[in-house]
């Protein structure tokens, strides 16, 4: 049966109720390794969502709703709930040499506030003052070597090394866009809870939560071996890089545009997505007229590239919320962008059979 | 002291870039409204507080100059809804991105200072290079037809950071310099409210200092002091700073200005009341020029004895400057009792070391 054609718009599957849990979620820290704080809330979220929830080996969230029909197709959603920061490695005095956690671009450092250890405790990533550098010294890009987290006179008493921090940034919507410091994914974390909601009966929906994906995608790895599914989407973020260029020339390359609806991917550095599903998304964006767009193939990767090659292998594909300025202090993507992504993931989901694996690949 | 920080909190949270101060003006002026006896503003904009003294007119005055100016940005171009912009006062362009700002355009915007991706960058500062201002952006997260309709090249940009307190009396947060020095003032002001002391004191918010002096040059010329404070901030010692004569140890103390703009006579005199109050201090040594205010009160009109008094700072002319409350208490009552004990007839003994 195919549902009657509807446009997203009349559906309101984001609301204020969603958009505050993104906020919470995003304001929430959960450097990969140390996911603790994202996972609480998810675990309060879902209680009354999944029928049986675990936590495992990793900390990933495992969570499953059974499936109220038969013939039923196991499907796994994965959303990464770790978001790239810092690690406190050394130093005293309040002034804390640190590693980067995840791909963080080191000129995106100097001069930014962060939130450091389990309290939060605020911090500063000072910057050489102006007058104190020459011309020549300006083209330089900071080392990373030379920059400190500050915490100010605490002493060694309150934060220490091995803790974590991340950026400060705190959650705004600014007109239509998002913005925060790690949308990046917790943008994919609340679909994922809202597709627990809206899972359709024939579905034996196998949602993961997966930890350390900014530092090569480890809990999605043993989530997908445990979840053991028949295929499975990860909802991530991706870049948009539709800027101008710096002489004005047009790009070629753009990755993905913001406005231009949920990214599909078809190939990125670990994963050519299943054909299969790539047509199930763009048939369902067409049929309930859902903009969408490909992500242009390249580098990069969600969780997917390793699901993928879990057991005798699971078909995967990728759809992701487009954001301009991923893994800054602030990440911008639109309202509209997100809404359209779960839509687009309701009414896939709902018109998935098993049917699809029956095409050879 | 609780009162300073949360005073200067509120300075903290407000643009008044160079040229532009009203937004921080007007909250000063409502601080220093109960603590002055007259209040004015300058032909461009510095605020004049006067808190008369009890000696006999005509009494002699003491000004006391903090800038108020901020440095921040101002938009050059608009690009699919993305705004160019370059710098109001010295902004090193490699602490901007990532960097929250409020657009002044016909409403406030708020917004990222944001660095492309590589690929769209010139090919030498793709990945390793810093990132010219001129090819960073703002984005205000608004389409293109809104931001073409709410923002025009001029607009003002400025640094949004909130303040934020760190462990141990310190406050971080942009534009330091030089609130911290106007919250220094206040308290100084605030203290005077104790103290009979026999000269007017005239206290200052100055304006352009980042970029012209205007406020600096203007100002005394209306007041005609017989002697003069420039308030400002130095260098604190910190990651990335060097270790020499230029940079101070945070939060232990107060500087004294010493070198050609300053009166050498009146340095020893905050010197001498700095050791009888126990207060510490170190020497600023500035061989050639201040870089404060007092450049240009020192020659205005037929000169003006001038002294330099700072704060150490860290990280200057960044959003995520660092100073000590302590540091600014200190300079506030140094200053207090520096005017409680001036004499009326102060002037005459303010000489050169070879006069007789």
């Amino acid at each position: 049966m195919t549902p009657k054609k509807t446009t997203p718009s009349t559906t309101p599957l984001i609301g204020a109720e969603q958009i505050a849990l993104l906020e919470r979620l995003s304001n929430a820290v959960a450097v990969s390794g140390a996911e603790h704080e994202v996972r609480k809330i998810v675990m309060a979220e879902i209680k009354d969502l999944a029928d049986d929830i675990k936590v495992d080996a990793l900390g990933n969230v495992l969570a499953t709703r059974h499936a109220r029909q038969q013939p039923a197709l196991r499907v796994m959603l994965a959303a990464h709930m770790d978001e790239v920061g810092f690690m406190l490695v050394d130093g005293e005095d309040g002034l804390y040499e640190f590693a980067t956690v995840g791909g963080i671009d080191v000129r995106q450092l100097p001069g930014k506030t962060v939130l450091v250890g389990k309290d939060h405790l605020p911090g500063v990533i000072g910057a050489k003052p102006i007058h104190h550098t020459t011309a020549d010294e300006r083209r330089n890009a900071i080392s990373l070597d030379s920059l400190r987290i500050d915490v100010g006179n605490e002493n060694g008493k309150k934060v220490h090394p091995g803790d974590r921090a991340t950026f400060a940034t705190r959650f705004q919507q600014l007109g239509p866009s998002l913005v925060g410091k790690a949308l990046d994914d917790r943008l994919g974390v609340v679909t994922v809870i809202e597709l627990l909601r809206h899972a359709p009966a024939h579905i034996e929906l196998l949602a993961a939560f997966t930890v350390q994906e900014e530092v090569g995608l480890r809990g999605a790895r043993v989530a997908g071996y445990a979840l053991d599914p028949q295929l499975a989407f990860a909802l991530d973020s991706t870049p948009a890089g539709d800027l101008p260029t710096w002489d004005g020339e047009e790009s070629p390359r753009y990755n993905t545009r913001l406005d231009g609806g949920p990214a599909i991917y078809v190939a990125d550095q670990g994963t050519l997505s299943d054909p299969r599903l790539i047509q199930h998304l763009l048939q369902t964006a067409e049929t309930f007229g859902i903009p969408c767009q490909i992500r242009q193939p390249g580098g990069g990767g969600t969780d997917a590239g390793a699901i993928h090659k879990q057991r005798a292998g699971i078909p995967v594909v990728s759809v992701s919320v487009p954001g301009r300025y991923a893994h800054t202090a602030a990440l911008v993507a639109r309202l509209d962008d997100w809404q359209h992504t779960l839509a687009l993931m309701v009414y896939a989901l709902e018109r998935l059979t098993p049917a699809i694996l029956e095409q050879e690949r | 002291m609780a009162e300073i920080k949360d005073f200067l909190k509120s300075l903290l949270s407000l643009p008044g870039l160079s040229g532009y101060e009203d937004p921080v003006r007007a909250v000063i002026r409502e601080a220093w409204q109960p603590l002055v006896d007259e209040l004015s503003v300058s032909r461009i904009g510095s605020l004049h507080g006067l808190k008369k003294g009890y000696g006999d007119e005509p009494r002699p005055r003491i000004l006391l100059s903090a800038h108020m100016d901020a440095i921040g940005m101002i938009v050059t171009g608009i690009e699919a809804g993305l705004l160019r912009f370059t710098e109001i006062g010295g902004v090193d362009a490699r602490i901007l991105p990532g960097q929250p700002v409020t657009v002044h355009g016909r409403r406030e915007l708020p917004g990222y200072v944001v660095q492309p991706p590589g690929w769209l960058l010139p090919e030498d500062q793709a990945t390793n290079k810093a990132v010219e201002m001129k090819y960073l952006f703002v984005d205000t997260g608004l389409r293109a037809a809104e931001v073409n309709e709410l923002v025009r090249v001029g607009d003002l940009v400025s640094f949004a950071q909130p303040p934020i307190e760190l462990t141990g009396d310190l406050l971080a947060g942009h534009s330091l310099d030089n609130r911290a020095s106007v919250a220094a003032v206040t308290a100084c002001l605030q203290e005077l409210q104790h103290i009979r002391h026999i000269w007017d004191v005239w206290a200052v918010a100055s304006v352009q200092e980042e970029e012209t002096l205007g406020g600096a040059y203007t100002s005394p010329f209306a007041i005609r002091p017989d002697l003069a404070v420039a308030i400002d901030v130095t260098f604190a010692r910190g990651p990335g700073s060097p270790v020499n004569y230029s940079t101070f140890p945070l939060g232990k103390g107060v500087t004294l200005g010493w070198g050609p703009n300053i009166h050498p006579a009146l340095y020893e005199a905050f010197k001498k009341l700095a050791e009888k109050l126990d207060m510490p201090y170190h020497d600023d040594l500035m061989p050639r020029m201040s870089g404060t205010d007092a450049m240009g009160i020192q020659v205005v009109a037929e000169g003006i004895p001038t002294m330099v008094l700072s704060m150490p700072i860290r990280y200057m002319h960044t959003p995520v400057e660092v100073v000590s409350l302590k540091d600014i208490a200190r300079t506030g009552h140094l200053m207090a009792q520096f005017i409680a004990e001036l004499p009326v007839d102060y002037m005459q003994s303010l000489r050169w070391d070879d006069e007789s």
